[in-house]
């Protein structure tokens, strides 16, 4: 009784200090979400209402059909297909890859081992305009150029998951594994059964963060396929700036469209997505 | 034992080290011999040396992209502080909403960068934008932000800034709640107020989550792009005043079809972030607080 006595001014006082906090950051808050605001209602819209000075905040009337014309203007149903191969080949390909790497580096002595780590770190500090002319060159010359492949191919193997993923086995405690060998347990087994289902919250932060780089790769789907059937969505958004013929009605519902999934996904997500930019923030 | 350690450890590393040697490792070297070489007018291309190298230094476009690439540089650096602050409030004891804040303040981070440029293209509009249409509200006359010389590359810097303020503001809140509560008891005692509260304990305490998010911040801005190719462009009357290095690189790789000079412009972008990264490195020392 004493105790809440003492605490209810506190808490009031406090309450009422956090006015001002609030306020910052609610205005920041229109700053970040504003933007987005405006894109869908921009997507809403007519030309014509577009176009008014000032301009109208709600469409008189919403223009789903904008969302249809989207469809007209670009393969984007195809582009959808290809950036969710893009993004799904890439994810399923690191996390077998990374997490086989990553689990040798952290348990299986042998000689040299420093030193092979120590190369695959090398190439987290290599800026990746270094890799995309010979990347274009392989890919070229394996006659991939407009293909699924080209864009998943090069994105399978990463050093950032590697590293990624042998701290988090690195984190995890022997005694199973040693429990598992006297049972018998190959490594294959042991890292299968055992470790994988372990490591679960490191194989979600890379899938995460993998979604996010795959899903809004720019520059090496721009550079490998320039065929809109083979493009993934961020190529084609980028293919109709400049486009006279185009509405921005359009280009905003195309954008909503393109945006949707991985902020789908960031919602039902949230915890894991800002654990792993957290997580990639602090190890890097 | 350690042979069979050694058999498992090549089954399960092999495959990445292959990949990673095919087209990351083994690229860096081959990227390097494109830079002595010239492609010529048929395809095949010849040794020429340092001829690329040289024809860089003369180069004033390339100059002028790297001093462009400096500048955003600068510019989001500015996006520290505000994200400082941000962070600061958002930790406040007690205060409600902080999921809800963070979620918003992150939109940005999961949003395709290519859709994030068409977005403020449309809000940059000088005729009929809504940044204009706000402005004109406080009587202020805006301009055509995108293709204006003298704004274009402050417009873009400022989307950057927005685009990487929800991660920065995630890693200071993770780096702000790692503070030792009794440090703040100390100060409070002592009578200081939630500003001096903030500069003697939060800011030291968390520096070196400040300097690592500067040394991301800006190898990230050395290497600005999407939102380049994405909102100016060759057709912008503010082009020259908005292509970074990067985007020179690409138009020189990939749409000039001069490997030769793009390889040795990749070289030169490598060599910068090395030097600036060094740079900020030793500049550390005097400013970040190890605890």
């Amino acid at each position: 009784m004493s105790e809440l006595a003492t605490r209810l001014p506190r808490g009031k006082r406090l309450r009422r200090n956090h006015l001002g906090v609030h306020a910052i950051l609610i205005l920041g808050s229109v700053v970040m979400v504003g933007p987005f605001f405006w894109e869908v209602m921009t997507s809403l819209k007519t030309l014509g209402e577009t176009l008014t000075v000032p301009p109208t905040v709600l469409p008189a009337s919403p223009q789903w059909s904008n969302y249809g014309d989207v469809f007209d203007t670009l393969p984007f149903g195809q582009m959808f297909w290809n950036s969710t191969i893009q993004t799904v080949g890439r994810v399923v390909g690191q996390l077998v890859l990374c997490s086989m790497a990553g689990y040798a580096f952290a348990r299986f002595e042998f000689r040299g081992r420093g030193l092979l780590f120590g190369l695959f770190l090398s190439v987290l500090m290599v800026p990746s305009q270094l890799f995309l002319l010979p990347q274009y060159e392989i890919v070229s010359g394996l006659g991939w150029l407009n293909s699924l492949q080209a864009l998943i191919v090069p994105g399978l193997f990463s050093a950032f998951g590697t590293f990624l993923l042998r701290q988090f086995f690195v984190s995890l405690p022997r005694e199973l594994e040693e429990a598992a060998k006297l049972d018998g347990a190959n490594h294959w087994q042991i890292f299968t059964r055992i470790m994988l289902p372990l490591a679960k919250p490191g194989l979600i932060a890379l899938a995460v963060l993998d979604v996010l780089w795959s899903w809004n790769d720019l520059m090496w789907p721009l550079v490998v396929n320039n065929d809109p059937s083979k493009m993934p969505l961020s190529v084609g958004l980028a293919s109709l700036i400049g486009q006279f013929s185009v509405d921005t009605t359009t280009l905003m519902a195309g954008s909503v469209l393109a945006t949707l999934p991985v902020l789908i996904l960031f919602v039902v997500l949230q915890k894991q997505f800002i654990q792993g930019i957290a997580f990639s923030g602090s190890k890097g | 034992m350690r042979r069979n350690d050694l058999f498992w450890a090549a089954v399960f590393i092999l495959p990445t080290l292959l990949g990673l040697v095919v087209f990351y490792l083994w690229p860096v070297v081959r990227t390097l011999l494109i830079s002595f070489t010239e492609t010529g007018p048929f395809g095949g291309s010849e040794f020429v040396g340092l001829a690329n190298y040289r024809e860089l230094l003369g180069d004033a476009r390339l100059w002028g992209t790297m001093v462009n690439t400096l500048k955003f540089t600068v510019v989001a650096l500015l996006g520290i502080p505000v994200a400082l602050v941000i962070s600061a409030l958002l930790s406040t004891d007690g205060l409600r909403g902080v999921r809800i804040y963070r979620v918003l303040y992150f939109l940005p981070v999961v949003t395709m960068p290519a859709a994030v440029g068409l977005i403020w293209r449309t809000l940059y509009n000088g005729d009929v934008g809504v940044i204009n249409a706000l402005l004109g509200l406080v009587g202020i006359e805006g301009t055509n932000w995108l293709s204006n010389p003298a704004t274009a590359l402050y417009a873009i810097a400022g989307v950057g800034i927005w685009l990487g303020l929800g991660t920065q503001i995630v890693i200071f809140l993770a780096a702000i709640q790692g503070v030792p509560k009794d440090l703040y008891e100390a100060a409070a005692l002592d009578g200081a107020g939630r500003i001096r509260q903030f500069w003697s304990i939060t800011l030291p305490q968390i520096s070196p989550s400040v300097f690592f998010i500067s040394v991301l911040a800006v190898i990230g801005a050395l290497q600005t792009f999407d939102l380049i190719f994405v909102m100016t462009g060759p057709t912008n009357p503010a082009y020259p005043q908005t292509e970074t290095i990067v985007a020179q690189f690409y138009q020189r790789g990939f749409v000039e079809n001069q490997q030769g000079y793009a390889a040795a412009i990749a070289l030169v972008i490598l060599v910068v972030i090395v030097a600036v990264t060094a740079l900020q490195f030793r500049l550390q020392k005097k400013w970040v607080h190890h605890v």
